[in-house]
C-alpha cells in the first residue's frame, strides 16, 4: 500500500475508535444522552450525523483554501453557519428523497446543528490542516466513531432496562457510568498506535 | 416580575436548584473535556460566564428587533461572535490557558445552556432579570465545572489548584485525569445528586415545587 493510502486509513482506524469523539473528547454528549435509549433511533441518528459531518468537512476545506486565510477571525461564525446550512440541507433532502427516514428522525435532525462533534471536526480537521481528502477520510471515521459510540451504549441501556439499579443511580447516572466503561475499553485502542510506530 | 425577591429567586435558581450541569445536564459536553483540573475549570467556567452575560445581554435588549423565525440563527451568531471575542482575549492574555483548553473555547458555541437560556429567559425577559439569570446560570456552571475539576485533580493527581494536597504516600489514580475518570466522576456526581434530592422529598412530603425540577 502506498504511502499516501496508509496515511488515510491511520486517519480512520484514529477518528473512529483510537480518539473516539464521544469518550476520548466527550463531544456529543447531548444527543448521547438524549437517543441512546433505543438502538433503531441511535443508529439513525448516528447515520445522519456522519451525512452532516461529510458536507460540513467538505465545505470547512473550502473555506478554509479560500475565506479564512484573509479573515482568521470569522473561524467560529464561519463554521456554525456551515453547519446549520448543512443540516438544513440534509434535511430538505432527506425530505424529498426519504421521507419515511426524515419522520422518523423527527427533533433530533435539527438538533445536529447543536452537535459539539460537528463543530470540533471542522475545527480540529483545521488545526491539523488535513487536505480535502483526509478531511473526508477524518469526517467519516469521526463520524463513524460517533455512531459506534452511539449504538454500543443504545444497547447496553436496553438491556440495562431489565436489571435492578439502585434508585438513585438511574437515568443519566448510569448512562454516564456506561460511558466511563465503555471509555475504559476504548482506551485500549491506542495500543494499535504506539506499536505501529 | 421586578421585585428584588424574585431576582433574587432567579439567581438562586441557577446557583443550586436548576443547576445546569448536575440537574438539567445541559453544557456537559465541557463539564467533562477539560475538567482534568481545578484551575482548567475555573478558566473556561470564566469564558463561559462572559459568553452567557454578553450574550443574554445583547439578545435581551434587541428582543423586540429579533423576528421570532430566525430567532435561533441569530443567537447563535450573537454567540459565536463572543465567542470569538472570548478567545481571542484569552489567546492574547493568558497563551498558557489558551493552548491547554485548545479547541473547547471555540465549542463554547455549542453549550447548549447558552443556546437554551437565549430561548428560555432572555428572549422574553427584559434586560435586568435576564442578567441576574445569566449570572446564576453561568456561576452555577462554573462551581460544577470546578467541583468536577477538583474532584478529578485530588485523586488523579494529589493536587489542587497546583497544590499538593494528598500526603506523600499517595498514589495519583492516573485513570481520574483520562477520560473514563471525567465519566465516572460525573456519574457518582450525579447519583450523589438523585440521592440528597430523594433525602429532601422525604423530608418534605406535602411541599411540592412551584415547577417541575429539570425544567429547562
Amino acid at each position: 500500500m502506498s504511502f499516501d493510502a496508509l496515511n488515510l486509513v491511520w486517519i480512520f482506524v484514529a477518528a473512529s475508535v483510537v480518539n473516539n469523539f464521544t469518550l476520548a473528547y466527550f463531544l456529543g454528549l447531548c444527543p448521547f444522552l438524549g437517543v441512546s435509549g433505543r438502538l433503531d433511533t441511535a443508529l439513525r441518528l448516528g447515520l445522519a450525523t456522519i451525512f452532516v459531518m461529510l458536507v460540513t468537512s467538505m465545505f470547512a476545506s473550502a473555506l478554509n483554501a479560500w475565506v479564512l486565510p484573509h479573515a482568521p477571525y470569522l473561524r467560529i461564525i464561519a463554521f456554525i453557519v456551515v453547519i446549520a446550512s448543512a443540516v438544513q440541507l440534509v434535511e430538505t433532502i432527506m425530505k424529498k428523497a426519504s421521507p419515511a427516514l426524515f419522520r422518523a428522525l423527527g427533533i433530533y435532525l435539527p438538533l445536529i446543528t447543536t452537535n459539539c462533534a460537528i463543530l470540533g471536526l471542522a475545527l480540529f480537521q483545521t488545526n491539523r490542516e488535513y487536505n480535502f481528502l483526509e478531511g473526508i477520510i477524518y469526517a467519516l471515521g469521526a463520524g463513524a466513531g460517533f455512531t459506534i459510540a452511539l449504538v454500543l451504549i443504545a444497547g447496553i441501556r436496553e438491556e440495562n432496562d431489565l436489571g435492578q439499579i439502585p434508585r438513585i443511580m438511574r437515568g443519566a447516572a448510569m448512562s454516564f457510568l456506561i460511558a466511563g466503561i465503555l471509555s475504559l475499553a476504548f482506551m485500549g485502542f491506542a495500543g494499535l498506535f504506539s506499536s505501529a510506530a | 416580575m421586578k421585585r428584588p425577591t424574585d431576582l433574587h429567586d432567579t439567581f438562586r435558581r441557577g446557583l443550586w436548584r436548576d443547576n445546569p450541569v448536575f440537574i438539567a445536564l445541559l453544557g456537559l459536553c465541557p463539564a467533562l473535556a477539560v475538567t482534568n483540573s481545578a484551575i482548567n475549570g475555573v478558566a473556561l467556567g470564566a469564558a463561559t460566564t462572559f459568553v452567557l452575560l454578553t450574550a443574554s445581554t445583547l439578545v435581551s435588549s434587541f428582543r423586540k428587533v429579533i423576528p421570532k423565525q430566525v430567532r435561533i440563527t441569530t443567537f447563535i451568531i450573537i454567540i459565536a461572535t463572543f465567542v470569538t471575542v472570548a478567545d481571542l482575549v484569552l489567546a492574547a492574555m493568558a497563551p498558557a490557558i489558551h493552548a491547554e483548553l485548545g479547541a473547547f473555547i471555540p465549542l463554547i458555541v455549542c453549550n447548549c445552556l447558552i443556546l437554551g437560556r437565549q430561548e428560555a429567559f432572555a428572549f422574553r425577559k427584559p434586560v435586568k432579570p435576564a442578567v441576574v439569570d445569566a449570572a446564576g446560570m453561568s456561576i452555577g456552571f462554573t462551581v460544577a465545572l470546578v467541583m468536577i475539576g477538583g474532584i478529578r485533580e485530588i485523586l488523579g493527581s494529589g493536587t489542587l489548584f497546583g497544590v499538593i494536597v494528598m500526603p506523600a504516600g499517595f498514589e495519583p489514580w492516573i485513570i481520574m485525569i483520562l477520560p473514563p475518570g471525567g465519566f465516572f466522576t460525573i456519574a457518582l456526581l450525579l447519583a450523589l445528586m438523585a440521592h440528597l434530592k430523594a433525602r429532601r422529598e422525604a423530608r418534605l412530603p406535602r411541599h411540592e415545587d412551584s415547577e417541575p425540577e429539570g425544567a429547562v
